[in-house]
């Protein structure tokens, strides 16, 4: 979706601010924010594709405005409600009114904690042969899906070329859909920073995305 | 109030502010409501943040670029197979498939930034610092670099390439900074006390010896 989240070459936010000796988490609350969505996204098969198109999905004024964990918090209570874990009254009261509902993996128990400390693999295997090699000159599709995906605007229409072949992996636009097998050629492409954003850019610039074969057309 | 169906703008990523007890509350019922229900146990959340807080950080990244510094072989197998290089250090935390190491060398300066959302190599780098998050740096990275540079004091020679890498994939990426001089026969702990997390997102670069906290 051509959401707010997808801000690559956005001018007007102002200077980036680095906060030295910053902690790991600014209040208690972030860190349990932080462990719920793992747990809770392990306990019922939730992808990090769904997880992400749950937060683009924000109010655009709402994802601009707030910080990165209530993002994060009203992005997985949304999610929460939508499965049918929770509801409007068990928000409302603080406490569990019902029986809980069936989780797809079963709840999230101490011994579980290892396998969220780990990023997962995304390699699949591929059902057929690499459309692109290394040095072959691409353009990025002029789409504009719906729902989620992973080729940012900035790219889109512009001409680059294929440096690295990073293997076939879980096609996001798919798994934010509940459908994490299907899989693609990922591919780094990489873009002049003139074509990006014309003669006046840094002459001494160039940008590189991970973009799944889908995402390119040949030139 | 923090509140996507009640929305009042309060400007800017911020860490909570009068936010904080609002959250606190909301954070605190939904947690009860999870583990009442038996979704989860309080146990397992306690355990992912000591091993946030603790575990996983920015010195296990450092201790990677110290060994590329000081040892060819392991320097080349980085750069050819993140993943599997780092695997063999037996880190505490264990790293997670698809990392790519690159190189700044005296041509070219890598960045590395996630335009869309926040991917970031955390499991060797810790979770990222509020700014890596920020509409700020998402935005101006991949248009502006030279300016996100400045904002973190660093000032690179007009004639340097600026290569950013757009994280818009599971692939995580992991600067390599260029060794400081004056640092021969150091040995791989006294390094990796120069290697920043910044170095190693690209938004800074390795301390001079003399330098090192």
């Amino acid at each position: 979706m051509d959401g707010v989240h997808d801000m690559g070459g956005m001018d007007g936010f102002g200077p980036v601010k680095p906060e030295r000796g910053e902690p790991v988490f600014h209040a208690p609350w972030e860190a349990r924010v932080l462990a719920m969505t793992r747990t809770m996204g392990a306990a019922n098969g939730w992808s990090i594709d769904m997880q992400r198109f749950a937060r683009e999905q924000l109010p655009p004024p709402f994802y601009l405005g707030a910080s990165y964990y209530e993002k994060w918090f009203f992005a997985m209570r949304q999610m929460l409600l939508d499965h049918g874990l929770i509801d409007g009254a068990e928000l409302a009261s603080g406490h569990a009114l019902h029986p809980a509902a069936p989780l797809k993996r079963g709840p999230f128990m101490l011994a579980d904690v290892p396998r969220v400390m780990r990023r997962g693999t995304f390699d699949r295997p591929a059902d057929a042969p690499a459309r692109f090699k290394v040095g072959d000159h691409v353009r990025a599709r002029n789409i504009h899906p719906q729902t989620h995906t992973r080729l940012p605007r900035y790219v889109r229409g512009h001409a680059g070329v294929i440096e690295r072949i990073q293997g076939c992996h879980v096609f996001p636009d798919t798994s934010a859909q509940g459908d994490s097998e299907q899989a693609q050629w990922l591919y780094t492409v990489i873009f002049d920073g003139r074509e990006l954003w014309g003669p006046e850019g840094d002459a001494t610039l160039t940008v590189s995305i991970e973009a799944f074969e889908s995402y390119l057309d040949p030139v | 109030m923090a509140n996507p169906d009640h929305h009042h703008d309060h400007g800017g990523d911020h860490a909570g502010g009068s936010e904080l007890s609002d959250m606190q509350l909301r954070v605190r019922a939904l947690e009860t409501i999870l583990t009442e229900k038996g979704y989860v146990e309080a146990a397992a959340l306690d355990a992912i943040i000591e091993a946030c807080e603790t575990r996983i950080g920015p010195h296990n990244g450092a201790r990677v670029v110290a060994k590329a510094w000081i040892d060819a072989g392991f320097r080349k197998a980085l750069l050819e197979d993140g993943s599997k290089a780092v695997a063999g250090l037996g880190h505490d935390s264990r790293v997670g498939e698809h990392l790519v190491a690159v190189e700044n060398t005296p041509d070219t300066h890598n960045i590395v930034v996630c335009t869309l959302c926040s991917c970031y190599p955390w499991d060797l780098l810790g979770l990222p610092p509020v700014w890596y998050k920020s509409t700020q740096y998402r935005s101006r990275t991949v248009k502006d670099p030279r300016g996100v540079l400045h904002d973190f004091g660093v000032t690179l020679p007009a004639t340097t390439k600026i290569r950013v890498w757009d994280s818009t994939a599971e692939t995580r990426f992991l600067v390599v900074p260029m060794r400081p001089a004056g640092t021969d026969g150091w040995t791989e702990d006294q390094l990796a006390a120069l290697v920043t997390r910044d170095s190693m997102v690209g938004t800074g670069l390795a301390q001079p010896p003399g330098k090192a906290v």
